[in-house]
């Protein structure tokens, strides 16, 4: 947890240049990025800012056109195809903001997905499905399917399936984006005690409220960091518990 | 991910889409299916028809005269050449169409030359053939049509492979004695006597009265022609009151081995040619069909006949490949959003190309199983009028071409699947 141990991630002058010619756009022009084991970090702008493309380039879903990024200490960009599944497999547990639930498939049935890609025995992977389930208050609703779920809880089967893994890094883009103010607070309290709890996070957000849960608060423009700010250390518990317990 | 899950992850990706996967898995069953039932039927009817030729008699050479005309064949016991070629004609010609000027009958004489063993040392038996088409006869009343009447020696009956089963044969002083004794076909018998015993009956033919000695083996009908609709009497007794002393319409040789049929039809050839006065180039005017021989030329035929069934069949299975590859491509492109997804939460390629893989070829494998079935079914009813018969390697090979076909169609957009880039699949709308 000290600066000692590498970042859990090391971004350095990362630029996004989509298309080419005169139609190029710069989503990203040299993004420089660290983040440290245990972090809260929320990502703000506005809307084509950028924040979508460097969370889909932390999350090893697409890769820069430029600038080096490595992830618990190995660089990103030098690995091959199956690699990098396991990395998206083991480190990254990623958090979209409209859920991409694969639909016929109960909430058990998705959460234990990553388990099963990652190669875990099946009584494990229900064990654990089943404790991400709970830990995400949806103890309950295991044999439902995505379509017989509600925005909140179909977000929270999305959160279980991205920590069900235990992952290095926990991504959301806009976790809060498609949802009631009720089910925004179930979720950001998740998140919440998740950090609490140690776990990394990077959120992003364009709303003041669900920033105001982070530890750090960073701002995008243009494709470009114009504010970094700290609201409270990094080892501590997140600004709302923090509140809460003092 | 072990292959279990990927297996199962395949079916019910399939079973989301119930109705898609049934129609791509009758495309695979009907091509199967054809393929094994058109070969079965291919080799049914190649089958029957090495049975009708066999019918005629192991061993055998027929010796036919020979018209300028070509497919006049001879007529006489042998008639299933005749029907087997579409000769038609059948016996009925060798009085009527005489052959070229200079060209001579087939005689007795002929026979009986051919009969000697120091000429023609490979041959087992001739008999000399005479034959009268249509040819009432009546028993008390009864009355029927005999197709054919044989005049001919005893050796015709194992020449010709015509056993009797009732009663006997007749006999060489039958013939010496132009006894009017006769041998009937099974089809004759239930006409005439029903259920009467015919042995020793007498019945009355075109005027002329005969004994009934014997009755023939059933061989069943061939083709058009019922091979049990007929009567054989000694040469000289149907010449005498039927066909009268012209030339005959063919001879019969047996000869000693299926390895000595060659030669014996080498001898024969010699015989004649010497007997007719055929030299040099000219044309010989008899003709002489060896049984083996024709059984190699049709078979061959009913070879090539079967291959293009086969062929035909192929292509619908090929056809039923392509379903396959339309059906995956547009579940990929359906589904490739849940790919980016699964890619997203680290769903390593194999997995990914393993799940579009087995889906294709679990629907390609339940297809050809299915088509087997259908096929085996199929196999067990008459089809066209031919007892379809199985090849077992064709059904191996159906099968295994269906997997391949899964294999093969579904690798295409299976890899595409495979090959997405997780952001480029997720953005996909
Ligand atoms: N696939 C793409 N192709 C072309 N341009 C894109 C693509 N994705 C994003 N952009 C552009 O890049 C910029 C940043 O987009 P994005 O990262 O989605 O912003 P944000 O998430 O902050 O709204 C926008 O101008 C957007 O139009
Ligand atoms: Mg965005």
């Amino acid at each position: 947890m000290t600066g000692q141990a590498a970042p859990v991630l090391d971004i350095r002058a990362v630029a996004k240049v989509y298309g080419e010619g005169e139609t190029a756009v710069h989503a990203l022009r040299g993004v420089s990025l660290k983040v440290e084991r245990g972090d809260y970090v929320a990502i703000m702008g506005a809307s084509g800012s950028g924040k979508s493309t460097l969370m889909n380039i932390i999350g090893c879903l697409d890769v820069p056109s430029s600038g080096s990024y490595l992830l618990d200490g190995t660089n990103v960009g030098v690995l091959d195809e199956v690699r990098l599944a396991i990395v998206r497999n083991r480190k990254i547990g990623f958090v979209f903001q409209s859920f991409n639930l694969i639909p016929r498939m109960s909430a058990l049935a998705n959460v234990e997905l990553p388990l099963a890609y990652g190669g875990v025995k099946a009584a494990e992977r229900r064990t654990r499905a089943l404790a991400a389930l709970d830990q995400v208050g949806l103890a309950e609703r295991v044999g439902h399917q995505p379509n017989e779920l509600s925005g909140g809880q179909q977000q929270r089967v999305a959160l279980a399936r991205a920590l069900v893994t235990s992952p290095t890094l926990l991504l959301a883009d806009e976790p809060t984006g498609a949802l009631d103010s009720k089910s925004s607070d179930d979720v950001m309290r998740i998140f919440d005690g998740l950090s609490a709890s140690g776990r990394t996070i990077v959120l992003i957000t364009h709303e003041d409220d669900v920033a105001a849960h982070a530890k750090r608060v960073i701002r995008l423009m243009d494709g470009q960091v114009v504010e970094d700010s700290r609201r409270s250390p990094v080892g501590g518990l997140p600004p709302r518990l923090a509140e809460v317990t003092t | 991910m072990n292959p279990f899950e990927v297996l199962r992850f395949a079916l019910r990706g399939l079973a989301a889409n119930k109705l898609r996967s049934a129609l791509t898995t009758l495309g695979i069953l009907i091509g199967v299916a054809a393929v094994i039932l058109l070969v079965a039927v291919g080799e049914g009817s190649s089958q029957q028809i090495q049975q009708n030729i066999q019918r005629l008699g192991a061993n055998s050479l027929t010796i036919s005269p020979s018209t300028s005309g070509g497919g006049g064949g001879g007529g006489g016991g042998g008639g299933g050449f005749a029907r087997l070629l579409g000769g038609g004609a059948g016996g009925g010609r060798q009085q009527g169409s005489g052959p070229r000027t200079q060209a001579k009958d087939l005689t007795v004489e002929d026979a009986r030359a051919l009969a000697d063993p120091s000429g023609a040392p490979s041959v087992k038996s001739v008999s000399p053939v005479v034959s009268a088409q249509s040819q009432t006869a009546t028993y008390e009343g009864a009355s029927h049509t005999i197709q054919q009447l044989v005049g001919t020696y005893p050796s015709y009956f194992e020449a010709s492979n015509k056993p009797v089963v009732k009663g006997t044969y007749f006999y060489n002083d039958d013939v010496t004695a132009a006894r009017k004794v006769v041998v009937i076909g099974n089809t004759v018998a239930e006409d005439l006597f029903g259920s009467v015993d015919p042995v020793g009956k007498q019945i009355v033919v075109s005027g002329v009265p005969f004994t009934v000695v014997g009755v023939l083996k059933e061989a069943g009908s061939s083709g058009f022609q019922d091979a049990d609709d007929v009567a054989i009497a000694p040469l000289p007794a149907v010449q005498q009151s039927l066909t009268g002393f012209g030339p005959l319409g063919q001879i019969l040789v047996q000869a000693k081995s299926a390895e000595a049929v060659d030669s014996a039809q080498a001898e024969v050839t010699d015989i004649l040619n010497q007997r007719h006065g055929i030299t040099g180039t000219a044309t010989a005017d008899f003709r002489i069909l060896n049984q083996a021989t024709l059984q190699e030329t049709v078979s061959a035929a009913t070879g090539t006949f079967t291959v293009l069934l086969g062929a035909v069949a192929a292509i619908s299975l090929l056809v039923g490949g392509i379903g396959i590859t339309n059906i995956m491509l547009v579940t990929v492109t359906e589904r490739t959003r849940e790919i980016g997804i699964r890619k997203a939460i680290g769903a390593p390629r194999g997995a990914i190309l393993g799940q579009f893989l087995v889906e294709a070829t679990v629907l390609s494998l339940v297809g050809g199983l299915l088509g087997v079935a259908i096929a085996v079914i199929g196999a067990q009813f008459t089809i066209a009028g031919v007892k379809p018969v199985l090849v077992p390697l064709s059904i191996v090979l159906a099968l295994a071409v269906s997997v391949a076909i899964g294999l093969f169609f579904g690798s295409y957009p299976a890899n595409r699947a495979a090959k997405l880039r997780p952001i480029e699949a997720l953005r996909f709308e």
